[in-house]
């Protein structure tokens, strides 16, 4: 029996106890947990009423929450699911919140101060339509009704317990309803929509029973397009199909009238089509010709005057009625570093309610969003606070030309994430806190010898932990010895770079990269990717490290890409570029430059690569690996997967020498009528694995891992059972699961789970992976794992050969060279669903592994991987059992104290990314959805370092004690001695 | 104690002096306590002392065997012990084995210095001290055996190749799902 395994034995006698609970005073010490809500689309005001002031939103990751007025924070929050879209949020009789929602078919209330849902109904139609929501002031038998127009059909619901009291449909085909409107102080409601694009359709209709009362139409040959803005409640302004002819379309008292103005008339130099950007201000609307925003007066006779033309990006609010017959609303205007904001009375230009000038953070781009709401001050004039939404998706709230508040919501959409190092801590490295005094800290450590000794009052445990949890140690800016501390550096869909310090969860530095902002070249930019770039640690440590984000002009794959460094210590885009080929794939390579830039292949659409850095030491390196360069394409919409290798010349007459053409070398074809490609998993690229033998102590045997970087996992489905669980029989539904060699096409392994289906996820680790999936025949969700093995070095055995060193097991290996291997797997029950897994790694490799699962509850649960190891056998031997392998059992367990996020939830888990400390036990672990959740966590309890409430002022002052207790017995005992002589 | 002295030499009434060792009965005139013989003080000199170092060096010799053999009830002991250990680590098995290679080493190095008291001419110790090495030398294989059996000895193939890192690829692929 080998040394290790007895040492690692031994480590595991003394850690026999698998719990990896905390407790109550350990939470906050390592983890952080931060809530978000995402970009907010829709928020009404609650500041009516004596209580606390609140603002209740709804955003873009059908979050609806309620955040307090005074400091931003959520007060409740209800994460909707992915299919079920907020269309819309009103209040109603001042305590419920009414959303409707799941494309206009699902209308909820909630309850205002506490958000717990009071009723809900379903709303049906014949089809698919825009979907509002309206509040009305309309009173059926002391019930108030909100009016809804959903898949093509107009509903009346009670507020109080969301009854249906009528609906209607509208029997004319086509009719795109635009608005719906009640005109303030009647009983009826306006339908107004377009029908063949051609008719403008009124309909009036009896808000209380639903009784049509009049029907009209006109037809308008130039068609309509776009949006609508509302006028006033028997008035609406539209555009004509070509955006160059205004339309002014009135139904004052059900005679509709289409009034034409050619934009020709009112601005003079008007390039190009308009667009109407949607309000319902009285008497005013506005319209955008390219960035030129243009307000227009609509005049009581019907006439149209351009009252503004603003040339700076501007945000308009909507209305808010300030007082009887009076209108205000809120106009955001960007002027360099300032923001304007200006809120206006609807019917008087020129009179300013108020005025601020507000220096807004750059990194913040654009105003997108601007609610206001008011306010009667001491003095009885009116004051206005402002909610902005800003183009970074953050939420902040103006009041009195400061800001009072900031959410940076962008976080809840985190694309990718990456860590980098922190500065090392020197001379001229600057400490973001003070160090500690010395008095200060030796009254800390005085308290936890107190606490230690069980002498410490209720208010010295409390100063005790809030040192604990505020101890500049773990945010310092600058390296540790555990490598605790980094730099999280994440890329949110908004195109803005965070980086969070993985002590407490701050934000370090943040950019808005000026290549993912909109522009003339790159209308719609979309951040893909980001890499570590360089990372600087032996010869090339005075630089600074840096990230590569890699971003996209476009939703299609052949839109042209845009790159750009990142400094991570800093935050400046170090440099930038748009590329004339587009990006498909983004392969770093294992090689690095001089500087410890690392080598980056980008395929475009057109399978060319390009290198990058594009410098010719960087073309030196490549050339010389050049023919050991491959890469394969997953193509999962019609299941196919290629290898290439790279030719030394782009094809076609490119002159570019970073530039490489590339050649097929195989490709797999999966038959399309009975597989579909659901999932594919690889290995990190940096996992770093400590051996490659799996050490057998029952028969004293040795199995070598096949271990390779180029290992591709592939699940298929049948194409029938891809939907939803349950959609198909047992007999039509089977999982395939592929192991293939992406150098050579080989499928190594392949199994077939019939009666399976997915969705599959798959975590891909040293030689093994862990998949997840659906079992139809038992109804219950399954894990498989899968253990390769390499047959071809098996008869590395003989023990003097490898004395001497006599064995090729250290010699490189090709994939074209060996084809043997053989495969271990065994399935489980499992009970939850999962969002994401990942599984733990260490800086070595040594510390055994446990998986990370993120389950439907939003909560991430580590499993250890002895319990997924295909050598469980119902009863193991007594050398097996000592080895640590756990009896087969047909189900994982769950053990509660095994969450690491443990009562919090990470909302909307979205993935879970593991990151090396330098100390070998821990690993750091960073989940992110909508919520954001970090914590280190060791697989194996921190075996290699003292724990954290080890008191060594303890052990120090034993330790003096004991040596001042030899001195003085030992002066004693030499006096004694001398009396006794002279005697 | 002078007192006692000067009163023992000025008024002494009577001595007898067992050290008196003449034969002659005629120079003695006090007649013999009765039971008391002179025989056996009469013998021949170098004979009684050739035959008391017989006796000598035979008690040493046999007293160097028994010595030689005495690791043999240790190693039992050991063994007894080593079996009631068990095959897995833990305080006990690693201290007993450890015991169990210490002692016979420790009786190795003192191999002179067992053997000292029983050092004769006439004694051949060579073969005592084989046997004590052989014992000692069994009594060490039967630890080493005990440290295999724990698996602290690095005999198998697992021991030698758990350290070695993972080959390196020789071909480097990368790509998947385009973005």
């Amino acid at each position: 029996m080998p040394i290790t395994y007895a040492f690692l034995l031994f480590l595991i006698f003394s850690s026999l106890q698998p719990i990896l609970s905390l407790y109550e005073d350990q939470v906050g010490l390592t983890d952080w947990h931060q809530q978000y809500i995402g970009k907010v689309k829709q928020a009404v005001f609650h500041t009516h009423k004596t209580g606390r002031k609140r603002v209740v939103v709804s955003t873009e990751d059908n979050v609806i929450a309620t955040l307090d007025l005074r400091r931003g924070e959520i007060f409740w929050r209800h994460v909707l699911g992915h299919n079920d879209v907020v269309d819309g949020i009103v209040i109603a009789l001042g305590k419920y919140v009414i959303t409707l929602s799941s494309e206009g078919s699902i209308l909820r209330a909630w309850n205002l101060p506490d958000g717990q849902m009071v009723w809900e109904s379903s709303l049906h139609g014949p089809k698919h339509s825009k979907s509002l929501l309206v509040m009305t002031n309309v009173v059926i038998e002391k019930d108030n009704v909100v009016i809804i127009f959903s898949n093509d059909r107009l509903h009346a619901v009670s507020c109080i317990d969301g009854e249906v009291l009528w609906n209607k449909d509208f029997e004319v085909e086509s009719l795109e309803v635009q608005k719906v409107i009640q005109p303030p102080g009647s009983n009826f409601v306006y339908v107004v929509g377009f029908a063949a694009s051609s008719h403008f359709e009124m309909y009036q209709i009896n808000a209380r029973n639903g009784e049509l009362l009049k029907h009209e139409s006109a037809a308008f040959s130039g068609g309509f397009s776009g949006e609508v803005s509302l006028v006033s409640s028997e008035t609406l302004v539209a555009l004509d199909s070509t955006g160059l002819i205004l339309l002014r379309i009135s139904f004052h008292k059900g005679n509709v009238s289409i009034q034409q103005t050619p934009i020709s008339n009112l601005v003079e130099d008007s390039p190009g089509p308009a667009v109407i950007i949607p309000s319902s201000i009285m008497e005013l609307f506005a319209i955008k010709i390219n960035a030129v925003t243009i307000f227009i007066r609509v005049t009581g006779t019907g006439k149209l005057e351009v009252v503004e033309k603003a040339n700076h990006e501007t945000a308009v609010g909507d209305a808010l009625s300030i007082s009887e017959g009076q209108q205000a609303f809120g106009l955001v205007q960007h002027a360099g570093r300032d923001i304007h904001l200006t809120v206006k009375l609807a019917h008087d230009w020129g009179g300013d309610l108020l005025k601020e000038s507000i220096i807004m953070d750059q990194q913040r781009g654009l105003i997108h969003k601007v609610f206001i709401n008011n306010y009667v001050r001491t003095d009885g004039s009116y004051g206005f606070r402002a909610l902005i939404v800003m183009e970074d998706h953050s939420l902040l709230l103006l009041q009195q030309g400061t800001i009072v508040w900031s959410r940076e919501d962008g976080l809840a959409s985190i694309i990718d994430v990456t860590t980098s190092e922190l500065p090392v801590e020197r001379a001229g490295v600057s400490v973001a806190k003070v160090e500690l005094n010395l008095f200060e800290w030796l009254k800390g450590h005085m308290l936890k010898l107190k606490g230690t000794l069980m002498l410490a009052s209720p208010e010295d445990i409390a100063a005790i932990q809030y040192m604990r949890l505020k101890s500049s140690e773990k945010s310092k800016m600058t390296r540790d010895h555990n490598g605790f501390r980094k730099l999280l550096i994440a890329l949110t869909r908004a195109g803005k770079l965070f980086a969070l310090h993985t002590g407490d969860g701050r934000i370090v530095w943040s950019l808005l990269l000026q290549s993912l902002h909109k522009s003339e070249a790159c209308q719609h930019p979309i951040g893909l990717n980001l890499c570590p770039w360089q990372v600087p640690h032996h010869h090339a440590l005075d630089e600074n490290p840096s990230v590569l984000v890699v971003g996209r002009c476009g939703p299609s794959s052949d839109a042209p890409g845009v790159i750009s460094f990142v400094d991570s210590y800093t935050g400046k885009e170090l440099s930038s570029s748009s590329l004339v080929h587009s990006v498909a794939q983004v392969i770093p390579l294992p090689y690095t430059d001089s500087t410890e830039q690392r080598l980056h292949l980008l395929i475009d659409a057109d399978k060319h690569a390009h290198l990058y850095p594009k410098t010719p030491e960087a073309i030196g390196i490549f050339r010389r690996e050049f023919s050991n360069i491959y890469w394969y394409s997953v193509e999962d919409d019609n299941g196919i997967i290629k290898g290439y290798a790279l030719k030394s010349k782009c094809d076609g007459n490119v002159a570019d020498k970073f530039c490489f053409g590339t050649r097929e070398l195989w490709s797999i074809v999966l038959p399309s009528e009975s597989e579909k490609i659901v999932a594919t998993v690889t290995r990190k690229l940096n996992e770093a694995v400590h051996t490659q033998a799996k050490l057998i102590a029952a028969d004293q045997d040795v199995m070598y891992k096949y271990i390779s970087r180029n290992l591709l996992f592939v699940a298929t489905v049948a194409p029938k059972a891809s939907g939803e669980i349950g959609s198909v029989t047992p007999e039509e539904s089977w999982l395939v699961v592929y192991l293939i060699d992406t150098v050579t096409g080989f499928v190594l392994h392949r199994v077939t789970h019939h009666g399976s289906q997915g969705p599959v996820e798959a975590v891909f680790s040293e030689n093994w992976v862990v998949y997840h999936y659906f079992n139809l025949r038992a109804h219950r969700y399954e894990m498989s794992v899968i253990e390769i093995y390499d047959q071809s070095r098996a008869d590395n055995k003989d023990v003097w050969k490898l004395v001497v060193g006599k064995h090729n097991l250290t010699s490189p290996i090709s994939s074209y060279s060996r084809s043997e291997v053989v495969t271990k797997s065994q399935s489980y029950f499992f009970t939850h669903s999962l969002k994401a897994i990942a599984v733990t790694s260490t800086a070595k490799g040594i510390t055994s592994k446990q998986l990370l699962i993120g389950t439907i509850g939003d909560q991430v649960l580590a499993l250890d991987k002895r319990f997924l190891d295909p050598r469980r056998s119902v009863n193991p031997t007594q050398a097996e059992r000592e080895e640590g392998t756990i009896p087969l059992t047909d189900s994982l367990p769950i053990i509660p104290q095994s969450y690491i996020t443990h009562n919090l939830r990470v909302e909307g888990l979205r993935g879970i990314i593991t990151v090396p400390a330098e100390l070998e036990s821990t690993t750091l672990v960073f989940a992110h959805g909508l919520d954001l959740f970090f914590t280190h966590f060791a697989p194996s309890r921190t075996y290699d370092s003292l724990t954290e409430d080890f008191s060594c002022a303890l052990l120090l002052i034993t330790i003096v004690v004991l040596v001042a207790a030899i001195f003085v017995t030992w002066v004693l005992s030499q006096r004694k001695e001398l009396q006794d002589k002279w005697r | 104690m002078e007192k006692g002295k000067g009163v023992m030499g000025s008024c002494r009434r009577w001595a007898v002096d067992f050290s008196d060792n003449s034969t002659a009965p005629s120079s003695r005139d006090i007649p013999d306590p009765p039971g008391f013989t002179r025989a056996s003080v009469d013998q021949d000199d170098s004979a009684v002392s050739r035959q008391k170092k017989d006796a000598e060096s035979n008690w040493k010799a046999q007293k160097a065997w028994e010595v030689a053999q005495s690791p043999f009830k240790n190693l039992l002991m050991m063994g007894f012990m080593m079996w009631m250990a068990g095959s897995t680590v833990h305080l006990f098995s690693i201290g007993i084995t450890f015991s169990a290679l210490w002692q016979p080493i420790s009786a190795l190095q003192g191999v002179g210095k067992v053997f000292e008291p029983y050092k004769d001419n006439k004694v051949d110790l060579l073969g005592p001290k084989l046997l004590f090495i052989a014992l000692n030398l069994g009594g060490l294989a039967l630890g080493v055996w005990k440290l295999n059996t724990l698996g602290l000895l690095p005999t198998h193939a697992s021991d030698w190749v758990s350290s070695l890192p993972p080959a390196q690829e020789v071909e480097y692929s990368g790509g998947g799902v385009p973005l």
